[in-house]
């Protein structure tokens, strides 16, 4: 990835006297933006936060503590996406969980989870479905698939989340002020470009919608300045090859079926209602909660630990007393320094970038 | 993570696919772009494909995402 040092010049030139704050929620951004050093490259007004866009860093240690607690169970195999596996529950992560016994397997998709307990008769398969409207309709096809071969021995934990009510809660937060935003490029591929249209009609928030390429985040940046620039708030579909305004019907309608929209908690806002996906009533007995008799988790962040303030853009990474010294890739305190789009990762990896210059 | 790959469709059957990304293939669910054929470009999560996306923007992600391919495959 390469900076085109003409064009950024001409940015800073053009922005020197801005003074505003940028968000972005995708993970996948917080790490494209970070990797390319373009905090470093903004003119000083222009501030450049993380909003809660990564799912793993917005799960609370309650789930993960769940889910270890889950996989002391001899009949139960838990099965995860990767980035599960180091985020601190309660009282240890889930490689820790597996390195003392449990059984904890990870896959690539939740469909090779069904494949598992296909294959395991008599063993309870537990799907950990962490993710944002991206994921749930892969994990709701999973289900159904399950559902489809009268597979009994599946089921999920649901962690999903629906980002719209958290950036509802982010933008009535008096602490916080923002005055544009990028929004997530492959979850608007499944919800549509129109589904972030209530961002400049009801917040007036300019937003922009882009790919990954770093070309196109400055070309969002600059599209987003602009209309700061002239005082007016509108949406702009700057992925147009992969987001339709509509977005992904069939998967739309696979969310309305197998799941259905419930409360629930995030790192760093707290209770946001409607914002979760629990399964729907016809699909209930494939609720691992419904199944195992699972209470309500609760959560107890590590003191000092700043990942929710940070998730909110509220703190950056080197506020955190931890970052960098208890709480690094290897051994992380909180979630943001796990997840490879957690910002205090993307930070710790490549927060160097451009100071030197 | 909501990081979708983009590959080409190599053989379709039923509502499965054999996508290619840059010489690894996958078996891929293709029921959320039921309007797919054999040598379209797709969009591809956690083993889903998403979205149908032109050539030309499928190849040059392709080329940027060559690292993150890699760990992901």
């Amino acid at each position: 990835m390469r900076n085109d040092s003409e064009f950024i010049a001409e940015f800073q030139t053009k922005f020197s006297r801005m003074n505003c704050s940028l968000m972005e929620v995708c993970g996948t951004h917080t790490n494209v933006i970070r990797k390319a050093g373009i905090p470093q490259l903004l003119p000083k007004g222009i501030r450049l936060l993380s909003g809660p866009g990564c799912p793993v860093c917005v799960t609370g240690s309650g789930y993960i503590e769940q889910s270890v607690q889950l996989s002391k169970n001899q009949e139960v195999i838990i099965v995860t996406f990767g980035d599960l596996l180091k985020v601190p529950g309660n009282t240890c992560t889930l490689n820790e969980a597996r390195a003392a016994g449990g059984r904890i397997k990870v896959v690539y998709s939740p469909l090779d989870a069904v494949e598992i307990a296909e294959n395991s008769p008599g063993q309870e398969v537990v799907f950990l479905g962490v993710g944002f409207e991206t994921t749930a309709p892969v994990i709701a096809l999973a289900v159904k698939e399950a559902l489809r071969k009268g597979i009994r021995n599946f089921s999920v934990h649901p962690a999903l989340k629906v980002l719209n009510p958290a950036m509802k809660a982010l933008l009535k937060d008096p602490e916080l002020s923002i005055n544009g935003l990028i929004a997530p490029g492959h979850l608007s591929v499944i919800t549509g470009a129109k589904s972030f249209a209530f961002l400049p009609e009801d917040f007036g928030l300019p937003t922009v919608i882009t790919g990954f390429r770093v070309e196109e985040i400055w070309l969002g940046l600059t599209a987003l300045l602009n209309q700061i620039k002239k005082g007016c708030a509108t949406l702009e579909n700057m992925y147009p090859q992969a987001v339709s305004p509509e977005g992904n019907q069939p998967a739309q309608r696979l969310i309305r079926e197998v799941f259905t929209p419930e409360d629930t908690e995030w790192r760093g806002l707290g209770m946001v209602p409607g914002s979760g996906l629990g399964l729907s009533e016809s699909y209930r007995n494939f609720d691992a909660r419904v199944r195992f008799q699972l209470g309500p988790a609760t959560s107890n962040e590590p003191p000092g630990c700043l990942c929710g303030p940070i998730l909110l853009g509220k703190s950056v990474p080197n506020q955190c007393p931890h970052f960098g010294r208890s709480c690094t890739p290897e051994h992380p305190v909180g979630p943001c320094m796990v997840s490879s789009e957690g910002t205090c990762a993307a930070d710790f990896y490549y927060g160097k970038i451009g100071v030197n210059k | 993570m909501c990081l979708a790959i983009p590959g080409e469709v190599m053989r379709i059957e039923g509502t499965k696919g054999e996508v290619n990304f840059l010489g690894a293939c996958r078996l891929v669910n293709l029921s959320l772009v039921p309007e797919v054929k054999a040598g379209d470009y797709v969009l591809v999560h956690a083993g889903c494909a998403i979205q149908i996306v032109p050539p030309l923007e499928a190849q040059e992600t392709l080329k940027l995402f060559g690292e993150i391919l890699q760990e992901e495959i």
